[in-house]
């Protein structure tokens, strides 16, 4: 009998109802009615005083927006306002259909959304611009001595005493009010120095989640785009990205959105809290269980989630890929030996590289090991690209044939090949026959053992020793076939023997019987729906050092059960994935592609884990943790020297580039008249160019601007936050930790005194008090959600919408627009007659779906130091030499570029043109004289992103899919895709009025409209698209020399790291030592709504450790206990919550709880307890640093190093009970 | 007959993600203001745990609800004299530490310190007087089960001790969210000295007169689930209101439509006035679910439409009262039940518990609970035990629980031979008293729950 609130005419017309009901009632009743014995009073309105609640409910206006945080909900929110002040908010519930027969949308969000509101007025508001009182003073006296801006920041960043004056002051409060005029000069200042003096690749930006607000996040990289500066990549950065999909399907993260999960029969939460971390997509997991879904919970604690579990699975945490790797045991004897499921066999021959050729490589000692694919050149063919065409042996003529769609096609002359149509070919899957040649090969073990002896079928092809990716995998999960040599499990009941449900059982404590039954009935759904089972996999499973193996050993228990691709079933991997599904215009917008090509995208881990130091407290050898299979190319290597190798081979992008101003290089090698490429080829031959990378703490290598909005760098995303601490700021710290004494340290990298304050300026933007504001030097204020126009858009689900403003930003808070706008203006005007015009050497690394993954034929390491020749492009980074106007940056800023129409837009390989856009923007926003189109408010940024993009502007997605179908073939009828969306428009008014849904595009991998929910890669399985790898296919196997290095060619188990054992974090306390893990919180999005009142009134109302009730007998802690955790890395601060649904020997301590609130001072050193990240330390996993190589190239936040987290450990002890702060 | 309309709830227990979405919405419209910094109108408790305020549900120290005594139904907190005599100290009334002491943060401090040698924070002070405090409970202190020492005072779980054991490998736990019962015969209003406290004639919902409350807190004490307040600040007694002025307008209460687990229903119940004095004063406390099922009245009924039009309840409401999703879940399926309805006032906010886990204890002998040949004794061995949800739904009686967790289980495995394209065994349906097609009903009730049939 209710209605939707924001359906005026229903609304109405049910109030009318009740008001007539109401006098009718009156008519009867004129006293007070009450039940004959008096229990009950019965009154009617208009006798009674009930007008309060009516005045308190009574509102002016409601406002549509939401909240721009990174939780990957992007839910619509009504937003009250009452006499000009916002008052609450609660969800909108106009969500387009998912569908008759299924649940929708509505009503999406979630506790601390629904608290947001309490940051408009709250105490923790940033109301007026700040800047630490020291340096306001430094600058201040030196600004009116000197009377210049520029000169005056250069001064007292110069002057060493100075200069420590005020980077010691960081994080100490003293921070004073200063007008806009002044901080904007001071940060404007700061930039035309540092650009001029050093590089622009000294400066640099850091603002994760785009999606989560696309005009507030653009408009900032765009000015760091403009001005030269590298944005650092954060999906990678925050451990969110999960290396597998790159290196199994060559995307980023493509996911369902959580409508499909509907789809599931079959649905296992794998390390992914969904209650907690998916709130407002929940709901679809408990009502698909009425649909008869099935629901297993992997987690190490009672989680939210087990409530809703069939099953729970409690594994040890960190072993979970063991429990899968024991379950693909299972499967593969089952499902492909004992019987042969037809779906699964057409799946992974067609889909996957299991039939691909893998040669066997002899090694020194005569044992033979996995090595690379067989490619087309091996078999003596010349035709372009041959050495990127892997083969398999044809079943039909029992010869070896190179099918179509491997990387070869994607970047041939010639067009229409890259496709997976199998015409005349029915790939092999294995080469076993009864009593035909086998061969013994060695494989790695990480579980206790070294190696591993088992039989696979082989061949001579080519000159080669092969077998088959199948014939390999199954020798890596022990499933043993008669007549094969080695040493093969018994059943699934032999512990001794990797892989079976008996050896995990001993790794996990999970029983061998339960794995054994959810592997069947895993794969009996699967095989029943064709495919509609489901692995939500999360944080739990992706946060650690070896995630990657991790994710790939669940990742090939979807793929043999033909699972991905299909509607309901295959990964579901939720962390941090926010999608921007406008990608093509955003991407344009935010790096000023439009105006200027290459953008400077950096790597966060690599960055942040060179400039702050951390690599200098890490004493074990690379190749402490290579398998022993390996070549040994880390032996006697510093991880450092891996970073550095990296970046030298173009592999990953590294700023700052050379130890040189770039735009110095670029007058050079302008005046050389060479071309750049070969200019930068030559230096660095000849040694005249070194790396920046390799000698980090010379102060010309130093980061010196950095800016942080949207984001909160300092306490909640910076792991071995003590270290950012100490090195980056100059600040004081409480870390313990030894620096690696000189037999340990790096052999290509420099070794200097530490630095400490390598910043020259801190710069936040914020509407609260965060860590990062507490350590800036400059604290801007933003106007929050409610406040400004923007976009969102997320993977959960498949719509657009908009934020709109309740009220205006109050005191003197200004949007981000507003802000990065005016500082552009003031850059301008103060690069005049300093910076004007130059040429920058712009480096970039080797990219991801462009030509450049071509670079490095079979995945070996051609280090030009070792003699092979040096060229930028191939074995170096790739350069280009651009053109800046420093004087026009401003007027760029508020323009569209000619470029998008000119040279066009490039999305995953895929080039439209975007010609009539700029023409239909400039007829929308207006131009700047010059028949530029404007882009000088925030709603037309917005409306440029949306016009830009194929998801919003079906003409673009029509041109993408023709492109694509030309390069694929005309049996993909991607034309026929690409006409169906066509005529589809969203523009920014759409957006306001109503959440949106947006169509399919060549810019994603999933098909979706009204009729069904967005599932990656149903483009692939469903037009026989390649998948963007080396072969095509998806890829179990993967052959680059440091993969074979460090054993991880195939799905693998790998246990958490032992820390004690490399000499991390240890710091001989006493106490009761526990592993330490991080989960994403009930009370927070990361450090947004952690200090808000309500949050943690709902919660402990300050940081706490979940504990065991055994630990915290043996620490003698009781609940609600102050304790203090502590490592060579910090200490935390922190209550103690004693739950039995805690496992012994772990301890949570939620993401980001920050000392903003209710933090005391530690006993351990006196000073002020850390964040969550005060115990960890980063450490590089060194197979993320590989590229040029296919699928394994660089692309920001698609591929890079993770900054993990999960594999630490801590001492728990109780402290004093008397605190103070 | 004496037909009366009543607005009530239904909450799917077996849904709930314990988010607390609810809570925070409610608290942000109603009561985030001075007076009222403890209240919460809408709260949510983990299971096993104390609730909020601690302890409440043990009425032999808080003395709420109505007790038979010589047949006839008296406040538990004793007779209207008893009750005058201590209008000046009320021994049975929880105080402040009870619900928790509120508080606040010194956030200034983060702006405003001045350069010192440590990095600001915000220590935590009473929002009461501003006074630094020490906090030590709260109004979600057990969240998921934290607390390991606490959970032992569950109310309910005292009663089952030696059966439930809180271990690591035997964890359970759900979530009760919990607003006023607005109940048929509520005991608050029975204990109000003035008279302030009163149902609405035209919808059931008991509300507190502004004007008339002298701050007497009676009704804080009569009120067995404690969800009646005390405003400091104004003296007065507050109480959730059931969105009196969305519901007017059409809309749905704010904890109902920002639900996100969408485990919320809202409808018209018709029901007959003159049947609950009786219905409340069954003797067996076991017989007063179906007593209060009794009082329902079945509005396809002619004669009780003939019945409502001459008590003057609109037919709009007749209608609604036909449709209403409450009143399916109630009566038609039999899945929802009352919360504590050994307290005797009829409670309106009925909850279907949660079924889940239920294979898991199967687990062992290597079963498939869902098969329908296990699914019976799947239920009776459930992770969360039956006697807790009895002692929480029907005063202990763990039939109708059972049965309402059969329906459901029951419908799991109809709908899992459909999903996976197999023809359904009519004999689950027929095993839990249903048809295939009113499962299917129910089905798209509890799992499509589409905003237009959920209120």
């Amino acid at each position: 009998m209710f209605g939707r609130g924001n359906r005026s005419t229903l609304a109405q017309r049910a109030a009318d109802a009740a008001t007539q009901r109401l006098l009718e009632a009156g008519k009867l009743l004129h006293r007070s009615d009450t039940t004959p014995d008096l229990r009950v009073l019965y009154q009617v309105r208009g006798s009674v005083n009930d007008s309060p609640y009516r005045e308190r409910w009574a509102h002016d206006k409601v406002v549509r927006s939401t909240h721009g945080v990174n939780c990957t909900g992007s839910c619509s929110w009504k937003v009250y306002v009452k006499d000009g002040l916002i008052t609450w908010e609660t969800q909108q519930t106009d969500y387009p259909s998912v569908g008759p027969d299924r649940p929708e949308y509505e009503p999406r969000g979630c506790p601390r959304g629904a608290a947001f509101s309490w940051y408009t007025y709250s105490p923790t508001r940033v109301r007026y611009p700040h800047a630490r009182g020291v340096l306001l003073e430094l600058y201040r006296e030196a600004r009116a001595r000197l009377g210049d801006p520029v000169k005056a920041w250069a001064e007292i960043t110069t002057n060493p005493e100075k200069r420590e004056k005020y980077q010691s002051a960081r994080g100490k409060g003293g921070l004073v009010r200063t007008t806009w005029e002044e901080a904007l000069e001071i940060a404007a200042a700061a930039h035309v120095h540092t650009i001029g003096a050093y590089g622009p690749d000294r400066v640099a930006g850091f603002s994760p989640i785009p999606a989560m607000s696309l005009a507030s996040h653009a408009v900032g990289a765009r000015f760091m785009s403009l001005i030269g500066a590298p944005m650092l990549s954060f999906y990678d950065w925050y451990a969110d990205l999960p290396i597998a999909s790159p290196q199994v399907f060559g995307d980023q993260t493509d996911v369902p959105e959580s409508a499909d999960w509907w789809d599931a029969a079959y649905l296992i939460l794998w390390g992914s809290n969904v209650p907690v971390t998916r709130t407002p997509d929940a709901h679809w997991m408990t009502e698909a269980r009425y649909r008869g879904q099935k629901v297993v919970v992997v987690s190490p604690d009672y989680s939210d989630a087990s409530k809703f579990a069939d099953e729970w699975l409690h594994p040890h945490p960190g072993t979970d890929g063991a429990v899968a790797m024991a379950m693909g045991h299972v499967v593969l004897k089952e499902c492909f030996i004992d019987r042969q499921v037809p779906h699964f066999q057409d799946y992974v021959r067609k889909f996957t590289d299991l039939p691909f050729l893998v040669a066997l490589h002899e090694r020194d000692d005569g044992g033979l090991v996995p090595g690379k694919f067989v490619t087309a050149a091996d078999l003596g063919y010349d035709d372009e690209h041959a050495q990127w065409r892997p083969v398999l042996v044809n079943a039909l003529d029992d010869r070896p044939a190179v099918p179509n769609g491997t990387l070869g096609d994607r970047w041939s002359a010639e067009k229409g090949r890259w496709n997976l149509s199998l015409d005349g070919i029915s790939p092999l899957l294995t080469l076993y026959q009864d009593a035909g040649d086998s061969a013994e090969v060695l494989m790695p073990r990480f579980d206790g053992g070294e190696v591993v002896r088992r039989g696979v079928p082989v061949r001579r092809i080519g000159g080669r020793l092969v077998t088959t990716v199948f014939d390999l995998l199954l020798a890596q999960y022990g499933v043993p076939r008669p007549g094969l040599p080695g040493q093969w499990p018994t059943g699934y009941d032999d512990p001794a023997s990797p892989c079976t449900p008996a050896w995990q059982e001993e790794i996990t404590s999970v029983p061998a019987a339960a794995v054994v039954r959810i592997a069947r009935q895993f794969a009996a759904t699967a095989e029943k729906t064709k495919g509609r089972a489901m692995i939500v996999m999360g944080a739990g499973t992706n946060h650690w050092f070896h995630s990657d193996t991790i994710y790939r050993s669940f990742i090939a228990l979807l793929l043999l059960t033909g699972c991905q691709g299909v509607n309901g079933g295959g990964w579901a991997h939720y962390v941090g994935q926010e999608k921007v599904r406008p990608l093509a215009g955003w991407q344009q917008i935010s790096m000023a592609a439009d105006w200027v090509r290459p953008s400077r995208q950096m790597a966060g881990t690599p960055y942040w884990y060179l400039h702050t130091d951390q690599w200098r407290y890490e004493s074990f050898p690379a190749g402490a943790l290579s398998g022993a299979t390996g070549p040994g190319l880390f032996a006697g290597r510093h991880t450092v020297d891996l970073v550095a190798q990296s970046a030298r081979l173009g592999w990953m992008p590294s700023y700052p580039t050379f130890s040189a101003n770039p735009l110095d290089l670029g007058r050079r090698a302008r005046d050389s008249g060479q071309d750049p490429s070969l200019w930068v080829s030559e230096q660095v031959t000849e040694g005249g160019l070194r790396f920046a990378c390799e000698d980090p703490d010379a102060p010309e290598n130093w980061p010196r601007v950095l800016t942080v909005w949207r984001a909160n760098l300092i306490g909640s995303s910076a792991k071995g936050n003590e270290y950012f601490l100490r090195h980056l700021l100059g600040a004081q710290d409480n870390a313990t930790a030894e620096e690696a004494p000189p037999e340990a340290r790096p052999r290509d990298v420099a070794w200097r005194e530490a630095p400490r304050g390598k910043l020259d300026l801190l710069m936040a933007l914020d509407f609260r008090m965060t860590s990062t504001t507490l350590f800036a030097d400059l604290v801007l204020p933003a106007a929050t959600w409610y406040e400004k126009h923007d976009l969102s858009s997320t993977d959960m689900h498949p719509y657009v919408h908009a934020f709109s403003p309740a009220i205006s930003p109050p005191w003197q808070a200004r949007t981000d627009f507003a802000i990065f706008h005016g500082l552009a203006r003031r850059f301008s005007e103060l690069a005049a007659g300093r910076l004007d015009t130059a040429w920058d050497l712009v480096a970039t690394g080797l990219l991801h779906d462009t030509p450049a993954e071509i670079a490095q034929p079979g995945g070996a390491v051609p280090d030009w130091r070792d003699g092979h020749p040096a060229r930028a492009g191939r074995n170096l980074p790739a350069v280009r030499l651009v053109e800046r106007d420093y004087t026009a940056v401003a007027a760029k800023l508020a323009a569209l570029g000619p470029l998008p129409g000119e040279e066009g837009m490039t999305v995953k390989g895929v080039t439209i043109h975007a010609g009539p856009e700029a023409e239909w923007l400039a007829e929308r926003c207006g131009h700047a004289g010059d028949g530029r189109p404007l882009l000088d408010t925030d709603v037309k940024l917005c409306e440029a992103i949306l016009a830009l993009s194929g998801t919003t502007n079906g003409r673009l997605a029509a041109a993408g899919f023709a492109a694509l179908g030309e390069r694929c073939g005309p049996g993909s009828e991607l034309d026929k895709l690409g006409a169906s969306v066509g005529e589809r428009r969203v523009v920014f008014s759409d957006t306001q009025e109503r959440p949106v849904q947006v169509a399919t595009s060549f810019e994603w991998s999933g098909k979706e409209s009204p009729e069904r929910r967005y599932a990656p890669f149903t483009i692939n399985t469903e037009h026989a698209k390649p998948w963007h790898t080396l072969t095509g296919r998806q890829h179990f196997y993967l052959d680059h020399d440091w993969m074979a290095e460090y054993g991880e060619q195939l799905p693998i188990y790998r246990p958490p790291l032992d820390l004690a054992a490399l000499g991390e974090g240890g710091a001989g306390h006493s106490g009761v030592t526990v592993r330490y893990v991080t989960p994403h919180s009930k009370w927070s999005i990361h450090s947004e709504y952690q200090e808000n009142l309500l949050m943690q009134t709902l919660a402990r109302g300050g940081p706490v450790i979940w504990i065991s009730v055994e630990d915290a007998r043996a620490a003698g802690v009781a609940d609600n206990d102050w304790i203090e955790a502590v490592n060579a890395n910090g200490v935390v601060v922190a209550r103690a919550v004693v739950s039995h649904r805690m496992p012994p020997g772990t301890v949570y301590m939620y993401h980001v709880q920050e000392r903003l609130v209710n933090v005391p001072r530690s006993q351990a050193t006196g000073r002020r307890g850390g964040v969550h990240n005060a115990l960890t330390k980063l450490l590089i996993k060194p197979t993320h640093l590989i590229g040029g190589y296919g699928q394994l190239s660089f692309a920001p936040n698609y591929y890079g190093p993770t900054g993990n987290q999960r594999d630490a450990v801590t001492v728990i002890r109780r402290r004093s009970q008397e605190v103070t702060y | 007959m004496r037909v009366m309309a009543q607005i009530a709830m239904v909450m799917n227990l077996d849904k709930c993600i314990g988010c607390h979405t609810c809570s925070v919405t409610c608290k942000q419209t109603w009561t985030n203001r001075a007076g009222t910094e403890y209240v919460w109108f809408n709260n949510v408790e983990t299971r096993p745990g104390q609730g909020y305020p601690r302890g409440y549900e043990d009425q032999d120290r808080w003395k709420g609800g109505w007790q038979l005594r010589d047949g006839r139904l008296v406040p538990r907190a004793g007779g209207r004299a008893r009750r005058l005599a201590r209008l000046f100290a009320n021994p049975d009334m929880p105080l402040l530490d009870d619900y928790y002491q509120p508080w606040t943060y010194d956030y200034a401090n983060l702006t405003s310190a001045p350069l010192g040698d440590d990095v600001p924070t915000a220590p935590p002070r009473s929002l009461i007087d501003g006074r630094p405090v020490t906090i030590t409970w709260g109004p979600n202190w057990d969240d998921d089960l934290g607390g390991h020492e606490h959970l032992g005072d569950d109310p309910v779980l005292r009663k089952l001790q030696d059966d439930v054991r809180l271990e690591y490998e035997k964890a359970f736990m759900f979530y009760l969210p919990r607003i006023c019962e607005h109940c048929l015969n509520p005991s608050c209003v029975a204990a109000c000295p003035s008279g302030a406290m009163y149902k609405r004639i035209e919808d059931g919902i008991v509300l507190v007169d502004q004007d008339r409350c002298r701050g007497w807190r009676m009704c804080v004490t009569g009120c067995p689930y404690k969800k009646v307040y005390f405003n400091h600040q104004t003296g007065k007694a507050e109480k959730c209101t059931m969105c009196y002025p969305r519901i007017e307008a059409g809309e749905p209460t704010v904890c109902s439509e920002t639900c996100v687990g969408r485990l919320r229903y809202l409808g018209v119940i018709l029901y007959d006035a003159d049947r609950v004095g009786r219905a409340a004063a069954v003797p067996d406390e076991h017989d007063l679910y179906p007593a209060q099922l009794g009082c329902f009245l079945d509005p396809g009924d002619p004669e009780v439409a003939a019945a409502a039009e001459a008590a003057g309840i609109p037919d709009t409401w007749v209608e609604a009262a036909r449709r209403s999703p409450v009143y399916a879940l109630i009566t038609r399926y039999r899945v929802a039940l009352p919360l504590h309805p050994e307290y005797r006032t009829m409670p309106m906010v009925w909850y279907v518990p949660p079924l889940s886990p239920v294979v898991d204890a199967l687990t062992e002998t290597g079963n498939d609970g869902e098969d329908a040949g296990n699914l019976f004794g799947a239920v009776r061995s459930l992770r969360i035990p039956l006697t807790y949800l009895a002692e929480l739904f029907t005063a202990g009686d763990t039939v109708p629980v059972e049965a309402s967790l059969l329906r459901l289980a029951a419908m799991r495995s109809h709908m899992r031979a459909i999903n996976l394209g197999e023809e359904p065994d009519p004999g689950i349906a027929e095993g839990v008293g249903m048809t295939p097609a009113q499962i299917e009903e129910m089905y798209r009730l509890l799992a499509l729950a589409k905003y237009d049939e959920r209120y």
